[in-house]
């Protein structure tokens, strides 16, 4: 039943028909009860009245016939009531003419009952010896019975008439007791799907109040996160566009010109544009992932070192030399991580290095261990980051003073996802020996690193190991 | 036609000084709202196109800012903010078109060309004057029906002078029109191009107010 309104409207009309129905039972018992005891004191008394009025001498004058006795004349007699007197020898002396001429009785005193002629009679018998005589008072149960009976029609002829007037009298207090849940399913209900206003807490009754705190909580919970989808929406909607409108732009001069230099310097700029675009989809997919991936498996074992090398050999060739330097510790160090996510962080960090590079520039990755982390770090010569937008470059689309022109504002914020999904953390700071950033990967011990060197050389192959160096330069042409 | 780029992301801002000066304007270029504020100091532009996002600060700030100035430079917006809430929020704060990105470089000339024709005062996008009627759309001029041929710069020389017939240039203006800050100005260019412009169309074309500069000769045959 889906209707909290006949819900209740069912059970109080059934409650209460049940009570009305327990009342007229009981109420009923009762009554029979007290009736029988009325009457039974009634026939007592009647007995008394009926002895005291008889004289001896009646009893004495014997009759010839026992049918023949008095009828006793009994004037404004209850009908129902009915006499017999007998001598104590067993003759009838007198009876009323109601009354029965065999004995109504058997028993020689108090309360009896008797079937005669299918009528069973409710009778008081009452001996009087002086008199030598016995009284029997009488009357028939179904009389009783009928007496009852209509007093308890009496209670249930107003009961069938007060029931429905119940049933109105709920159905109408439960609509206005209602009033309030009604009324805020029909705001609910009108509401327009962006709106996210809190329902107002004061007009509501105190026990809906909790389901209201809990949707406000919602509402409030829907719209912030609506809000930050819009903002990343409406960020990447910027940062994919630009380069698109780019793209437009080259392509129509190149089509455009009649200027063989000018149409090559449109086309190398297209294929800058199509990079940078490239890297944006991307990491774009990357964060979305992340986003998506809310228990990551870290079960992969890699080698730091390999993997940062698989990086370094993939970078994309470019015009002006960066040098590479990978410690050579790091082909020692292995994290149980998850492999791709791991390897996103890296590349990331490598990539957002290279970006900030004057020409000439040296990467550096080193490790270091203390008791409780493994710190893997990248330092670059780039400018560094102005301190005051340190907490910030992890967040989404943040492209501060320094940005590079292909930076999108993303790198930092999928490293610092992605190492927060393998249990490890980000930590940024500007160098202090020269100009540049440092970020490190923070790696808790109890997040699973192995220093050792994997001994048997099959195994070290396994790991994607392939060869250990002492510093090397590597210069991307 | 001199013209602010304000744009931060490099491919773009290259193709719209190589795409603009094709049809014929002068282009200078910038990516902050910091070097924006300077340029527009420094330099009297016909038209501004301005991106929103900028590292430094939003272009509709640097746009207020220029309003509360009395500054009525044309400006264009440049963004890929394109709902239409962030429009009327561009349009009502003082721009004079938007465009959203990406979009079509001929358009976006052509809006250019529309906003500082309305800026200064024209309905009709042709400029004539004494039988010449200059095209800038086409990037073409006929003197009484028949077409001339121009360089970019005689071009941008004739159509300054054109823009308002009557109205004296000086040397300077003329100069600001015809180039950027990245090109290296000649020497007696301006006398070259004047020079060059009277013996295409005519002698008494272009008159020399001396010591203010050039104006056109209204009425002259």
């Amino acid at each position: 039943m889906s209707s909290l309104r006949t819900r209740l409207f069912i059970i109080l009309v059934a409650a209460t028909s049940l009570i009305w129905l327990f009342a007229i039972g009981w109420i009923s018992v009762g009554t029979k009860h007290e009736v029988e005891n009325v009457l039974d004191s009634r026939l007592e008394q009647a007995a008394r009245m009926v002895s005291s009025l008889v004289t001896s001498n009646n009893v004495a004058s014997p009759s010839d016939d026992s049918d023949s006795a008095h009828i006793l004349a009994v004037p404004n007699y209850e009908r129902q009531l009915d006499c017999q007197i007998w001598s104590l020898d067993g003759r009838l002396v007198a009876r009323t003419r109601g009354a029965p001429s065999t004995s109504l009785s058997d028993s020689k005193a108090g309360f009896s009952e008797r079937l005669i002629d299918g009528v069973t009679w409710r009778v008081f018998t009452m001996e009087v010896a002086g008199k030598g005589i016995r009284v029997l008072v009488g009357d028939r149960l179904g009389i009783r019975k009928q007496l009852v009976a209509d007093l308890i029609k009496g209670l249930l002829a107003p009961t069938v008439l007060i029931i429905p007037l119940f049933g109105f009298l709920i159905w109408a207090s439960l609509n206005r007791g209602l009033r309030p849940l009604r009324s805020m399913a029909f705001e609910l209900q009108g509401r327009n799907a962006d709106d996210m206003s809190p329902i107002e807490p004061g007009k509501v009754p105190t026990e809906i109040r909790p389901v209201v705190t809990s949707l406000n909580g919602l509402f409030s919970k829907v719209e912030s996160a609506r809000q930050h989808e819009r903002e990343i929406t409406a960020f990447a909607a910027h940062e994919l566009r630009t380069p698109l409108a780019g793209l437009r732009t080259q392509a129509q001069i190149a089509i455009a010109t009649t200027d063989s230099t000018a149409r090559d310097t449109a086309l190398s700029q297209i294929l800058v544009a199509v990079d940078r675009t490239t890297r944006l989809v991307r990491q774009l997919l990357s964060i979305a992932k992340l986003d998506a991936s809310d228990n990551v498996r870290r079960d992969g074992y890699v080698n730091v070192g390999a993997a940062v090398e698989e990086i370094v050999d993939m970078q994309p060739v470019r015009d002006h030399r960066i040098h590479v330097v990978v410690d050579p510790a790091l082909d020692e160090t292995f994290f149980t991580a998850n492999h791709e996510l791991l390897v996103l962080a890296l590349r990331n960090l490598h990539e957002n290095a290279l970006h900030h590079m004057p020409r000439g520039g040296t990467v550096r990755w080193h490790v270091k261990h203390d008791i409780q982390n493994t710190i893997v770090s990248v330092e670059d010569e780039g400018p560094g980051i102005p301190e005051e937008e340190l907490p910030l470059v992890t967040n989404r689309f943040f492209r501060g003073r320094h940005k590079s022109a292909s930076g999108s504002g993303l790198g930092l914020a999928i490293v610092d996802l992605a190492l927060r999904a393998n249990g490890a953390s980000l930590n940024l700071a500007n160098r202090t020996d020269r100009l540049g950033l440092r970020a490190e990967i923070i790696w808790p011990a109890r997040s699973g690193y192995f220093q050792s060197i994997p001994t048997s050389a099959s195994e070290r192959e396994r790991h994607g190991h392939i060869q250990l160096l002492p510093l090397r330069g590597f210069g991307a042409h | 036609m001199r013209i602010l780029v304000v744009e931060d992301d490099p491919v773009l801002s290259d193709g719209l000084q190589v795409g603009l000066s094709l049809f014929g304007a002068t282009l200078d270029t910038v990516s902050s709202c910091a070097d924006g504020r300077a340029a527009l100091a420094l330099t009297e532009f016909d038209a501004l196109v301005l991106d929103l996002g900028l590292p430094d600060g939003y272009g509709l700030d640097l746009l207020r800012e220029l309003r509360a100035r009395g500054d009525r430079t044309p400006v264009l917006l440049l963004t890929a903010l394109d709902e239409v809430a962030d429009r009327i929020k561009g349009l009502d704060a003082g721009a004079d078109d938007y465009l959203g990105k990406p979009f079509d470089l001929n358009e976006l000339g052509a809006r250019v060309r529309a906003i500082s024709r309305r800026q200064s005062g024209r309905a009709s996008p042709l400029l004539s004057c004494s039988g010449i009627v200059l095209d800038p759309a086409q990037i073409s001029v006929t003197k009484n029906g028949e077409s001339v041929s121009l360089s970019r710069r005689e071009f941008a020389v004739l159509s300054a002078l054109m823009d308002r017939p009557g109205t004296i240039r000086s040397k300077d203006k003329l100069e600001e029109r015809l180039y950027g800050w990245q090109e290296e100005i000649e020497s007696n260019t301006v006398e070259v191009h004047v020079h060059n412009l009277r013996a295409k169309l005519g002698r008494h074309v272009i008159e020399t107010v001396r010591g203010l500069g050039y104006r056109m000769r209204v009425g002259a045959s």
